[in-house]
């Protein structure tokens, strides 16, 4: 158990109390979680200066559900990011799932509520994992595959409905209510949310499949040598993907009450934003769920704050992107060497310090 | 030392290198830009046969201006991608350069002042995103998905829910106009820079050296080659390249808007990736790019002709995209890891 404990960032120092030089040299690799979770707070307290009414109980529940489908989104991202993998098609297969479920529920009025969210989930497993045969049996690049099923999802989904809005008058009056219906005074959303990221943290964590994908995204060809079965494994990663983005299909159209061809048009990226920021590498290998969900919650916290601080709604974009940028820079600081040195120069001056004398003697 | 003379003596070279192999049908169907070209002239044909009013000329020359805008980002960006590196931002790089130009048009730049002003601001652009890859040393997907967000922003931050209109006449000649009557000047522009860029890729040495960085970044940079720098302009290119669509753009709608080029990042990506430029980078060509635009723009064409609504065409496309990257795969079997 004590040997598989690292997936953060960094491996942690050894046991005791690390030297000075590596806990300074460290500042910039160590796990970034409880740093952006700082900021998190930070940033929701600074708003609260300026406007009170952020740090109400009905803005912060607001916030919580907001933040919902970006996290769980980011969560099944983040264990494709972390095989080097990169799933362009969630937010497409978002759109179809849920304009299939709006059309399920508008067609079959009487079906329970739980049928159409498992078929919403079953639809997303099913256009993931034809994602994860084309990446994982076939090994082609997922970055062009993805690529090609979101144009191929995000078309199907204007052929199923003609172009045409399923606006909430077409939908039966539970299958709108549930993401914001409530239990123990949190809406569905925000508990699906918690038991998706309890769920996935434990995969990730404590199961084989979990530290497989690491070990995948770590180095490939050693992952295939010691016995991993890729393929399978980047078959159920992408499924996972598919089914969690088949999921908030459902909750995203029963939750704005309307489902069209555009919806979340654009939002893969901010899924995958949310991932960056939360220190998961787009090499592979690297990151964990928390920092996913911080991830996922710094975007909410910003989309949430800037309305509340009377900044226009116009600079949300841009200040995503900068935030964006300063996580990676932030990120980057402590590979920066590794990636850019090609002769390790501290060897070179500590050879000549203790050599100096030697090297007059002809070679 | 010794030895290696003595089983070798007349040798100088380290390598054989093979003569060059006769010529065979086989290596021919082998090649990706044959395959697109035949594709082209399918799609061609049976555009013809199907719809009456394909084989005019005019309507042919103006089905060029749904693409040529793209296309123009589409070269500099198969250079990225066979360098292994990607631009993300090129459209938030539209928007921006075209609002730029908004905003001088409003304090009453002249007309070619304008362009100077779009192009710039690409190329600004493209130079953060190429400094921020190489001086930070980051993936560069991450660093343009950041970008993008940061130019469509602060594009949407000058422009609020407004437009910019009132451009003047000299934008639209270039955005809409025709070169004797026949021409579209779009085209034209792509043509020319289609033509610069192949010999630069294919003829240079400078192309060559992308084609080594992008097969192994780290031999090109024990080998000598600068790789830094390359990667940096070919992001300023890039942007450049974005900032002159934005130009063109501009000129052909006469108007600025929120949501201009929303979505034209991944259209061109799949474009360059149909046109035979491998994600992997250290392949690919100009002429196949240029015909992956080409077929793609004949089945626009033909299918707006056939009146099908062009949403059906993003399924087309990513189709195409799957099937090509897949069949391959498919017939060669297993891969060899």
């Amino acid at each position: 158990m004590s040997l598989n404990q690292n997936s953060g960032p960094a491996p942690g120092p050894g046991p005791g109390r690390p030297p000075l030089f590596s806990r300074l040299s460290g500042l910039a690799s160590r796990p970034r979680e409880p740093l952006l979770a700082v900021l998190i707070a930070a940033l929701i307290l600074l708003v609260g200066l300026r406007a009170p009414a952020f740090l109400t109980m009905r803005s912060m529940d607001n916030l919580l559900t907001d933040s919902a489908l970006p996290v769980m989104l980011a969560l099944t991202q983040m264990l494709v990011i972390v095989t080097r993998g990169i799933d362009l098609s969630v937010a497409s297969n978002l759109a179809l799932s849920g304009m299939m479920s709006a059309l399920l529920a508008m067609h079959f009025p009487q079906l329970p509520i739980g049928l159409v969210i498992a078929c919403a989930l079953c639809i997303g497993l099913a256009l993931g994992l034809i994602n994860g045969w084309l990446i994982g049996y076939l090994s082609l690049p997922p970055i062009v595959v993805t690529l090609g099923s979101m144009s191929v999802y995000r078309g199907l989904v204007f052929v199923l409905s003609g172009g045409a809005w399923v606006s909430s008058r077409n939908m039966p009056a539970d299958f709108i209510a549930f993401p914001l219906g409530r239990l123990m005074g949190l809406t569905h959303l925000v508990w699906l949310a918690a038991l998706a990221i309890v769920v996935l943290w434990f995969v990730a964590r404590h199961t084989r499949f979990g530290r497989d994908l690491y070990a995948i995204g770590n180095d490939p060809v050693a992952a295939g040598y010691v016995g991993i079965a890729s393929p399978q494994r980047l078959f159920w990663t992408y499924g996972l993907s598919g089914a969690m983005a088949g999921l908030c299909g459902y909750l995203w159209v029963a939750r704005y009450a309307v489902a069209y061809t555009e919806i979340a048009y654009g939002f893969e990226l901010t899924v995958i934003a949310a991932c960056v920021i939360g220190g998961i590498s787009i090499a592979g290998g690297v990151g964990n769920i928390s920092g996913a969900v911080l991830g996922a919650l710094f975007l909410a916290v910003i989309n949430n704050a800037l309305p509340m601080v009377q900044i226009s709604p116009f600079w949300q974009s841009a200040l995503t992107g900068l935030v964006i940028l300063s996580a990676v820079i932030i990120n980057a600081r402590g590979e920066k060497k590794r990636n850019k040195q090609i002769l390790p120069l501290h060897f070179h001056t500590e050879l000549r310090a203790t050599a100096a004398p030697v090297t007059r003697t002809p070679a | 030392m010794n030895i290696m003379a003595d089983t070798a003596p007349v040798k100088t070279a380290r390598y054989d290198i093979g003569e060059r192999g006769s010529f065979r049908i086989a290596d021919l169907l082998r090649q990706w830009e044959f395959l697109l070209g035949l594709l082209l002239v399918a799609v061609f044909c049976i555009n013809c046969l199907l719809l009456p009013h394909f084989l005019d000329f005019y309507n042919l020359a103006d089905s060029t201006f749904n693409f040529s805008e793209k296309a123009l980002i589409a070269l500099p960006m198969a250079l990225l991608i066979i360098c292994r590196e990607i631009d993300i931002s090129v459209s938030a790089v539209i928007a921006l350069s075209s609002v730029a130009m908004g905003v001088a048009n409003h304090y009453g730049v002249p007309a070619v002042g304008l362009f100077v002003v779009g192009i710039g601001t690409g190329t600004l652009c493209g130079l953060l995103n190429g400094l921020l890859v190489t001086r930070f040393a980051l993936p560069s997907i991450v660093v343009t998905i950041g970008s993008m967000s940061l130019f469509r922003g602060l594009a949407s931050v000058v422009l609020g829910d407004q437009a910019f209109t009132n451009y003047p006449e000299l934008l639209s000649d270039w955005g809409q106009g025709y070169f004797f009557d026949v021409l579209p000047r779009p085209f034209a522009v792509l043509i020319v820079a289609a033509l610069a860029f192949a010999a630069l890729l294919h003829c240079t040495a400078w192309g060559r050296r992308i084609y080594a960085i992008g097969n192994n970044p780290v031999a090109a940079r024990f080998s000598g080659i600068a790789v830094d720098r390359y990667r940096l302009m070919l992001f300023v290119l890039t942007g450049a390249m974005a900032g002159l669509a934005g130009c063109l753009l501009t000129g052909r709608i006469g108007s600025t808007r929120p949501n201009i080029a929303l979505g034209w990042e991944l259209e061109i990506i799949t474009v360059v990736i149909l046109g035979g430029v491998s994600i992997a980078g250290g392949a690919g060509t100009i002429g196949g790019v240029l015909l992956a635009v080409l077929t793609l723009g004949m089945v626009t064409y033909g299918l707006a002709l056939a009146n099908i609504p062009g949403i059906i065409m993003t399924i087309v496309v990513g189709a195409l995209l799957l099937t090509t990257i897949a069949v391959p795969r498919l017939l060669r079997g297993k891969a060899t890891r």
